[in-house]
């Protein structure tokens, strides 16, 4: 009988103390930059997903009588064109809303690619140790010394510009930092008692693997996921900046930064939007990738 | 022996150590130089298979992926041309053996002739060495300047507004693509006030606005990691002693702290170096500043692949030198590291 109050004390006790499902949320919401990250990141995907239904006229669309009008906020813009038109009369705003695809597009596909490729060397590198941690950090030392944008340029130029060229070499180039984050992520797990129980009860290595290391070194995994997008969209707009990235007509924004290059001294918005653009979507997957790393961080933990 | 005694009994046995200083400097100098010889050398086995991986992977990227007799040959040529082209230049022999002979000749200094401009690669090269090397060195000095008194300030107030807005400016500087940022900086000092020359590489004021848009993206790292490392020392014991013994606040962060905290900067600085040349072909594009990144971007449109080669060569090397500079300055300045 006398355990009764202490139950109800218990149970007290725990309706008090939030779980950590709402520990989590509070974490979330209560993060300023995480939750701005995420407003931006949404809106460019629903850009990208909605662009047929949002941009008012086709991007590709050509009129030589209706070039360079400027946006909307200058005295001779019209509604028409709220971005006004580039300098071949394509409508800006419908090209930017496109081009959100493309960026994106490129951003996850090579967040993917390079992400396979240096979780498995990274996670074997850190649970193997020896030879195999020997060979990948070789492997890691030598891609860290090319220079990347030359290597892709280069690449890029002998096979052609495309975007699947584009998104293949910069997957096959960008793993780096993946290899190395999650290296260091596993070495550490790997020493923790639950691997050690996991291989007492005879588990083998790939079920360690997958399912002991990998669900632990998740938040390390995404906040470089996160980087290393933000850093391929960067390197995509360089790369079709330079005329050896994606090719025109696609609406890419550093080829639309490139190609207002020309109109500089009298057009400056043809620079200045996409910029702006490139520069929110970096800047949102950034903070989302921040955000993460903060919430999930041991030592933040309430 | 003298210093396996300081550091505790050997054997069981307790011996006699001499105390005199110099004889405890000299022992202290042996055993921590053979331990740094060690790993310098090390390092330096390490780094010379690194820069014969890279050799390969150059070599390969450019056998494999496009017929280099066809390019020579040029576009108006025959397959008869192109066949004899291939028998000319050994491109028909396997591609171990016109590898070895290509690293034989790149470690005598004869890098080939250039497709494009009719000379010697290496003549080339190292005549555009010069100003990108001007450029990385104004471009880090602009980003350590920049960087370190903010990442100070940020670790000294933290959670005030300055640390607010030393962490706002580096997420914002992380974000801008360094090509439009270069443009917008053209736009504004060129075109609007005409303070500096748009393009070209003939005096000091060429050289403001490329080391500026190659130098801000390298400042968040310094940043974050001289506020991390400053936080860090700031909480120290030495420095509680230092800030309990009455010294000045500045004598405390400037010469305690930041000395310490300075470390693992340096070594990132030598990192970004390497990092920023090979960045640098995107800026001296916009800027037509006449280096090594320029001529690079110049190459790969002409297709005159045994200078891209070149530079690609290059700057790996370079990068794996720096990256050397900074594990030895990591090694020599924090004796920790040597024994991992």
């Amino acid at each position: 009988m006398a355990t009764v109050p202490l139950t109800e004390i218990g149970a007290l006790d725990i309706a008090l103390t939030p779980g950590p499902g709402a520990l989590l949320r509070r974490r979330v919401f209560g993060h300023a930059g995480l939750m701005v990250g995420l407003a931006i990141l949404a809106a460019m995907f629903f850009l990208a997903f909605a662009a047929p239904l949002l941009a008012p006229h086709d991007p590709y669309d050509q009129d030589l009588a209706r070039r360079l009008i400027p946006p909307i906020w200058h005295e001779r813009g019209t509604w028409i064109h709220p971005f006004g038109t580039d300098g071949l009369g394509r409508d800006y705003l419908s090209r930017l809303i496109y081009g959100s695809q493309i960026s994106l597009l490129i951003g996850f596909a090579v967040m993917a690619i390079s992400g396979v490729i240096g979780l498995l060397l990274g996670i074997s590198a850190g649970y193997f140790g020896g030879k195999v941690d020997m060979a990948v950090t070789f492997l890691v030392t030598t891609r860290l010394s090319m220079p990347v944008v030359l290597v892709a340029l280069a690449v890029v130029a002998l096979l052609g510009g495309s975007l699947t060229v584009v998104i293949l070499v910069l997957g096959l180039l960008k793993w780096d930092r993946f290899a190395v984050v999650i290296r260091g992520a596993t070495m550490q797990v790997r020493a923790l008692d639950y691997v050690a129980a996991a291989e007492a009860a005879g588990a083998s290595n790939l079920r360690i693997l997958f399912a002991e290391i990998l669900p632990n070194i998740m938040n390390h995994l995404i906040v470089v996921a996160t980087l290393e997008m933000a850093s391929a969209i960067l390197l995509e707009a360089a790369l079709s900046f330079l005329g050896l990235g994606v090719q025109p007509p696609l609406p890419s924004w550093g080829l639309m930064i490139a190609e207002a290059k020309s109109y500089m001294f009298f057009s400056f918005w043809l620079i200045a939007i996409p910029g702006v653009a490139l520069s929110l979507l970096v800047l949102a997957i950034n903070l989302v990738g921040d955000g993460i790393r903060d919430v999930t961080a041991p030592e933040n933990r309430a | 022996m003298l210093v396996r005694g300081e550091i505790g009994p050997v054997n069981g046995a307790l011996q006699p150590v001499s105390r005199h200083p110099v004889a405890l400097a000299l022992a202290f100098a042996q055993r921590y130089s053979c331990a740094m010889l060690t790993y310098a050398a090390k390092r330096l086995g390490l780094a010379l298979l690194v820069a014969l991986a890279v050799s390969v992977i150059a070599f390969t990227l450019l056998h494999v992926s496009s017929d280099v007799a066809a390019a020579i040959a040029g576009e108006a040529a025959t397959a008869a041309d192109i066949e004899f082209i291939r028998k000319a230049y050994g491109f028909d022999r396997p591609l171990i053996v016109q590898y070895f002979d290509w690293l034989g000749r790149t470690l005598t200094g004869d890098l080939g002739q250039s497709l494009y401009y009719k000379k010697d690669v290496a003549d080339i090269v190292l005549s555009k060495l010069p100003v990108t090397l001007i450029l990385g060195a104004i471009s880090l000095a602009f980003a350590v300047l920049l960087s370190i008194p903010l990442g100070v300030l940020a670790a000294v107030y933290p959670n005030t507004w300055i640390d607010r807005l030393a962490l706002f400016l580096a997420v914002i500087g992380q974000a801008l693509p360094s090509f439009w940022f270069a443009l917008v900086l053209i736009m504004l000092f060129s075109l609007t006030l005409r303070w500096l020359p748009v393009s070209g590489s003939d005096s000091w004021a060429h050289f403001v606005m490329p080391a500026i848009a190659l130098g801000y993206y390298a400042a968040p790292a310094f940043m974050r990691l001289t506020r991390a490392g400053m936080m860090d020392v700031l909480s120290a014991d030495f420095v509680r002693t230092a800030r309990a013994k009455g010294l000045s606040p500045t004598s405390v962060v400037f010469k305690h702290a930041l000395r310490n905290a300075i470390i693992p900067v340096m070594a990132l600085a030598a990192v970004q170096l390497g990092f920023m040349l090979g960045g640098s072909i995107v800026i001296e594009t916009v800027f037509a500043l006449d280096g090594l990144g320029y001529l690079a971007w110049q190459s790969i449109r002409h297709n005159d692949f045994p200078v891209t080669q070149a530079i690609v060569l290059l700057l790996s090397v370079v990068y794996i030198g720096l990256t050397l500079l900074a594990d030895l300055l990591n090694g020599w300045l924090d004796p920790r590291i040597r024994v991992q």
